[in-house]
């Protein structure tokens, strides 16, 4: 941590001992969040989701491939991040880092485990042929909590989707006119915690991050339940804390799904 | 490709032979490589994992040294044979995720702040998994780094527990990973009562949650006893040795 971060952790602590933040917010207050679909036409499926100032950008592609082996009749999801070095001057330009992969994972998680997408309509002909789902987010602008602002970047361009209609003649696939929608049943929401000095806020920004102990990411379905959790950071949760940000987790995505009428 | 079973718990009773809050057995061994600063052999059921510490070390390149604080590096890596199917020696996405996690699992345990611009490596290597490795290399992990004499807060014990078969159980094997319905991996430290690990995939209601995470405390308790048993171990031999 450099001086200035320093300098910056007490202001920010003190501050939220008092329930207030730098920004004006509440400690478990959401920045604006904006989202705009279908902003790329050449993707089958894309959004742009402003947190703040927090901007990222999700686009879907759809190909055909092979399926895993031991799930022969489900399609394909594969979330990619990448931290471009347009959005942040601590990104730098290569091959994705920890922090890429642990960001495409986390949302991986929640939107596989929640199974938002129904796989297994995606399969064209079982073991042979399935339809590949590629979710790539682009981060434009680094203000804090790219986790969120990921997962609902690729939830709304997933929202956002329409697949080819196709019929199979003789084990080739014929691509017919028209386009139906992926099949998108849940909406997983995930909320990020920053803690700093024993205390939680929602939604951290950049400068919030900078001086955080730990990060908590809790990720829920349309039913309330747990779909992903990540810890991160080298600082730690106590039990307590960890069950208390479960139940505003919860509270906080059904705000969030509302808002958005997912 | 092996067949399904259709039941994991059957009558109270794990397929192979625990109750739902068991520990598979579990084997610690402390200094077992004689190049590393320190290092950790573990088995829990039939993971076998070897961690190993070198440092606190000078840090190249020099641009990376914190002025007011050590850097911990880890690397979580499964051997290729570890796995039915063999694995690539290449990181995978998975292995550099896990490195991560355990790295900052571990980093509340250590007086950082006691080597500057000084680094520490961790090297974990999975020989053979099954079902809850970053657990069990957190868990010899620690081992290594205390053996290595880097001064630290507590140990840290790590323990997993999910949900299988509408149960909470504890310690899931592979098996139980794969066709369960949820898992957590946690880790501890005991005697702080923190928790410096958790995930979650799978789908589990708050309650469900909260009695996972419990449990896999519980778990963790345990294996804290076993690590200082094996830590103990290793000098009272060295004890005896020099007699």
């Amino acid at each position: 941590m450099s001086i200035v971060v320093r300098v910056k952790q007490k202001q920010i602590a003190q501050l939220i001992a008092k329930g207030k933040r730098l920004d004006g917010r509440g400690l478990n207050d959401y920045r604006a969040i904006k989202i705009e679909q279908g902003v790329i036409e050449k993707a089958e499926g894309s959004a742009r989701v402003l947190l703040g100032k927090t901007e990222v950008m999700a686009g879907v592609k759809i190909e055909i491939g092979q399926p895993f082996p031991d799930m022969p009749n489900d399609g394909v999801l594969t979330v990619n991040a990448e931290l471009v070095p347009l959005a942040s001057p601590t990104f730098e330009p290569g091959p994705p880092d920890e922090n890429s992969i642990e960001l495409a994972r986390i949302v991986d998680r929640g939107i596989r485990e929640s199974k938002a997408v129904d796989l297994r309509k995606l399969c064209i002909e079982a073991g042979k042929k399935v339809f590949i789902i590629f979710v790539d987010i682009y981060v434009l602008n680094h203000d804090g909590n790219l986790i969120d602002a990921s997962a609902l970047a690729a939830m709304a361009a997933l929202l956002n989707t329409k697949m080819f209609n196709y019929e199979v003649e003789g084990g080739e696939v014929k691509i017919k006119p028209g386009y139906t929608p992926l099949p998108v049943h849940k909406h997983p929401v995930s909320v990020t915690f920053a803690k700093i000095n024993d205390k939680l806020v929602v939604d951290p920004w950049l400068e919030e991050e900078q001086v955080m102990d730990a990060r908590l990411t809790i990720t829920t379905d349309d039913d309330g339940n747990i779909c992903a959790v990540q810890k991160g950071g080298s600082g730690y949760f106590t039990p307590k804390q960890i069950m208390e940000a479960a139940h505003i987790a919860r509270e906080k995505a059904a705000e969030i799904r509302k808002s958005l009428g997912w | 490709m092996n067949q399904k079973p259709t039941c994991l718990i059957k009558d109270g009773i794990r397929l192979d032979g625990r109750k739902p809050d068991e520990l598979r057995p579990i084997k610690i061994e402390v200094g077992v490589l004689s190049n590393a600063d320190g290092s950790a052999y573990i088995e829990q059921g039939k993971n076998k994992i070897l961690a190993a510490v070198y440092g606190p070390k000078e840090l190249h390149p020099k641009h990376l040294a914190l002025p007011d604080r050590m850097v911990l590096r880890c690397r979580y890596h499964m051997a290729p044979f570890s796995v039915q199917e063999r694995k690539s020696p290449a990181p995978s996405r998975r292995e550099i995720e896990l490195s991560k996690v355990v790295r900052e699992a571990l980093e509340p345990a250590i007086f950082m702040e006691y080597y500057p611009r000084t680094a520490t490596d961790v090297f974990v290597e999975v020989l053979q998994a099954d079902g809850g490795t970053r657990c069990a290399s957190i868990t010899a992990a620690s081992l290594a780094l205390a053996d290595a004499g880097v001064p630290m807060r507590d140990l840290v014990a790590a323990c997993s527990a999910g949900k299988v078969d509408n149960t909470i159980v504890l310690d899931l094997m592979d098996i139980e990973d794969k066709e369960g319905e949820a898992d957590v991996p946690v880790a501890y430290m005991p005697s702080l009562g923190v928790i410096t690990l958790l995930q979650m995939d799978g789908i589990l209601t708050l309650e469900e949650f909260e009695s996972a995470v419990n449990l896999a405390i519980k778990g963790c308790e345990k294996i804290y006893n076993l690590q200082r048993e094996a830590l103990r171990a290793k000098y009272v031999s060295a004890k005896e040795g020099e007699e």
